[in-house]
């Protein structure tokens, strides 16, 4: 497949999946609110920093009232991260690889995209619950998923994109986890008060993870939480999942059937897994929490240039 | 529908004779469509618009700032030709390629036409597509023109004449494509009824054309497109997806030891055909414009080598300039010795003496093209445009003579179309494509451009117009 392809249905998928996380954000975070005892602030700001945007946020806003915040991650064209932006990037990326699409998805993507510019446009979402507009994204994303399944080859070019979705996944499933670390409680004695376990709970509803986690763990309790967003082997959304998945891809791709790697970027991710693999979850709350986000973060995102360098730098040749 | 708008004389519609009789074409299409109400008709073209968004099917406009992407607009009411007007159209069309294809060979190599003083030679040395590049190349099986969209109208007496010959990389089937799918759905009922050819297998067909000019068996063929800016992207991406193939730009592409090679994720592989849909001279920056940067350094090479097929030829475009074009009944005579079987819209060729003196003093009668350009760009109509205008054009004309002709305005045929008011008569024009392989073959079917402003003659996509679907007869 040629480079310029493959790199270019990597970021596709990687926008899809970004525009999918951010609409589950702002919808939990949005129905979260409605459930704070009165007199509590609402907490915006963290999204703000999950999604990487609080840059470019405070150039243009004062304070992190509800309506900028869900303006600027929902529906701000000069927001590269919103979930406007990202479609329009996935739909552009779409259309200049179609060829490798079929029609079904093509067609899909572009639906959904010329709703989500619909809305931006007439500036629909503020005059009515902006949730079904986040329900709309989700479900939209989701078909997308399904027609891709059950549609496409699996070819280097699917491997690129499940490649793409799932370092994206892995990445955003971090940064909603670091949310909790943003989040001011009114005081130290709030932790495991009904509040803080409300905060967990929309954080677990957030990576729809919540029915998933009460079946395996029943107790809402921050350990077991954290053990099944980064560590847990089954549940799709979780950081390991995540990474497993994306090696299966990588590996796909070179052909690679050793035990050892067949490039930097393999080398690269097969670490980063099996690091996960044998982690103890206390370990990472004692090196803390954050710390360890963030140094996974880093880690992923050089992951992501070592595919670049391997396989879309259109000049090695 | 409001007959009063029928004109009878002076223009021919494609659905009324001139006693508003409904033409036998049209007669099942009719029997159906007068059960509808207009604002049943109103909604299915609503649904078609939508249709169409949802599709993709948009194009670029230079030079338009708001809304990059436009949709050429599908009028639902179709253009149907008969069986016996295809046969014509077919046959003048299989003769005027054959013609055209010899005479461009001839002109890279013996050029008898030009020793036997057919056709002036300065016309074609003097021709910005002629290039001097391919002297002496033979393309693999002496094909140069693999792809042409003619443009034919349709004059007040129901003959039709040639316009433009389109022999470079005409655009506009991808929409021939996707609007029969589109109007499949509108009137399902209607195709096997009337019996209306199909079209689907063209991607198949191109393909079969493309293999055939291979240097190697079993070749990997690509689309070589300028990118996703450019005003035919949709189409470029959509005949790949059709044919299987991958959609190359030129920065994907590059030569080693006299080969085309492109860049894949597992290294380079080998490019033995490319349908190719950037102009002659944007192809090879060593060769051609240095400044190009859309092509690949050192094609031309490859090409001249024998090792890659290229469709169209590269240098096919002298046989389309537009001051040609008037010579092309003769070029037909001089390799064939038959009469051309499809019309010549007469032609004053600017250089000429004579004709320059009678363009300058009737130009309020006549349409001035510029003999170079495409897309209804550098276009007058004498009878639509202010004095100013015409004497701007007075001016171009006497500085450049050789890069204008002028022609009679041809009263385009007209087809019911759904406006907002009602359905209305709106002048068409008719593309259909012809495909140059182990034989030359008009895929039956067209492109029907449709004006859809009221009274106006130019049908092109990026001045306004929109399209009809083309059914021919069984």
């Amino acid at each position: 497949m040629l480079s310029r392809v493959a790199d270019t249905i990597f970021w596709m998928y990687r926008y899809l999946e970004r525009a999918e996380n951010n609409a589950r954000f702002l919808d939990v975070n949005f129905n979260l609110v409605l459930d704070l005892p009165p007199g509590t602030t609402e907490q915006w700001k963290p999204l703000v920093i999950a999604t990487g945007g609080l840059e470019d946020y405070i150039i243009n806003h004062e304070g992190f009232r509800k309506n900028d915040v869900i303006q600027f991650i929902g529906f701000d064209e000069m927001n590269p991260n919103s979930i406007y932006s990202c479609l329009r990037n996935a739909r552009e990326n779409a259309r200049m690889v179609r060829e490798n699409l079929t029609k079904e998805l093509w067609e899909e993507i572009n639906n959904l995209y010329l709703f989500v510019f619909e809305t931006v446009k007439k500036g629909k979402w503020a005059k009515s619950d902006p949730r079904n507009f986040f329900t709309k994204v989700k479900k939209g994303c989701q078909n997308l998923w399904g027609i891709n399944e059950s549609t496409i080859s699996r070819s280097d070019g699917w491997h690129f994109g499940q490649l793409g979705q799932s370092l994206e996944r892995a990445d955003n499933t971090s940064r909603i986890l670091d949310v909790k670390y943003h989040i001011l409680l009114p005081s130290v004695e709030s932790v495991g008060t009904p509040l803080d376990i409300i905060h967990w709970a929309a954080l677990l509803k957030s990576v729809s993870a919540y029915n998933m986690y009460r079946r395996h763990y029943g107790k809402i309790l921050p350990v077991n939480i954290t053990q099944f967003l980064i560590l847990e082997k089954e549940f799709p959304r979780s950081i390991l999942f995540s990474l497993q998945k994306a090696e299966l891809s990588l590996r796909k791709i070179s052909g690679n059937q050793s035990s050892g790697y067949a490039n930097q970027a393999e080398k690269k991710l097969g670490s980063l897994r099996a690091d996960l693999e044998f982690a103890d979850i206390n370990d990472i709350f004692t090196g803390g929490l954050h710390e360890y986000l963030d140094d996974l973060q880093k880690k992923i995102s050089g992951i992501s240039l070592s595919i670049y360098d391997t396989y879309f730098d259109h000049n090695i040749y | 529908m409001n007959l009063d708008l029928y004109p009878s004389k002076d223009i021919f519609d494609e659905m009324l004779d001139p006693k508003h009789k409904v033409r036998s074409s049209y007669s099942l299409f009719m029997e159906d469509i007068n059960r509808l109400s207009f604002k049943k008709l109103n909604q299915l073209q609503g649904a078609t618009d939508r249709a169409q968004r949802l599709m993709g099917m948009t194009f670029n406009v230079y030079g338009d700032e708001e809304g990059i992407e436009r949709i050429l607009k599908l009028d639902i009411i179709p253009r149907i030709i008969s069986r016996e007007d295809w046969e014509f159209l077919e046959k003048g069309l299989q003769q005027r390629i054959f013609a055209l294809n010899t005479f461009i060979d001839d002109l890279y190599h013996d050029q008898k036409i030009l020793k036997d003083r057919i056709l002036p030679k300065e016309m074609i040395f003097s021709s910005p597509s002629y290039l001097k590049q391919c002297l002496g190349l033979t393309p693999p099986k002496k094909i140069w023109c693999h792809v042409t969209g003619t443009d034919i109208v349709r004059n007040y007496d129901g003959t039709f004449y040639v316009l433009e010959d389109n022999l470079r990389c005409p655009s506009g089937v991808s929409y021939l494509l996707e609007n029969r799918e589109i109007l499949k759905r509108t009137f399902p009922e209607l195709f096997n009824k009337l019996g209306v050819r199909t079209v689907l297998d063209y991607p198949m067909k191109l393909h079969d054309v493309l293999e055939y000019i291979s240097p190697r068996k079993n070749p990997t063929i690509a689309v070589l497109t300028p990118g996703v800016y450019n005003s035919a992207y949709f189409e470029h991406s959509y005949l790949a997806l059709q044919m299987g193939m991958e959609l190359v730009e030129g920065r994907d592409l590059l030569v080693e030891k006299d080969h085309l090679y492109m860049r894949t994720t597992k290294g380079l592989e080998q490019v033995d055909v490319l349908y190719r849909r950037i102009d002659d001279t944007f192809m090879d920056p060593t060769c051609f414009n240095p400044d190009s940067m859309l092509g690949v350094p050192g094609i031309m090479e490859v090409y001249k080598k024998g090792n890659l097929g290229l469709a169209n030829a590269p240098g096919t475009g002298v046989a389309d300039d537009k001051a040609i074009y008037a010579f092309v009944p003769r070029i037909i005579k001089y390799y064939m010795n038959e009469d051309p079987i499809l019309n010549n819209v007469p032609t004053y060729i600017c250089e000429e003496k004579e004709d320059i003196k009678y363009v300058i003093e009737n130009i309020e009668k006549l349409v001035v093209k510029e003999t170079n350009s495409a897309g209804g760009y550098g276009m007058l109509i004498g009878p639509k445009s202010t004095k100013k205008q015409i004497e701007d054009f007075k001016v171009k004309i006497k500085n450049n003579p050789r890069n204008y002709i002028a022609q009679p305005t041809l009263s385009l045929s007209t087809v019911p179309s759904i406006v907002e008011q009602g359905i209305e008569p709106r002048h068409v024009d008719l593309r259909p494509y012809v495909l140059y392989g182990d034989k030359i073959e008009v895929i039956p079917g067209a492109l029907s451009r449709v004006a859809l402003k009221k009274g106006s003659l130019v049908v092109n996509s990026s001045q306004g117009g929109g399209c009809k679907d083309t059914w021919v007869l069984e």
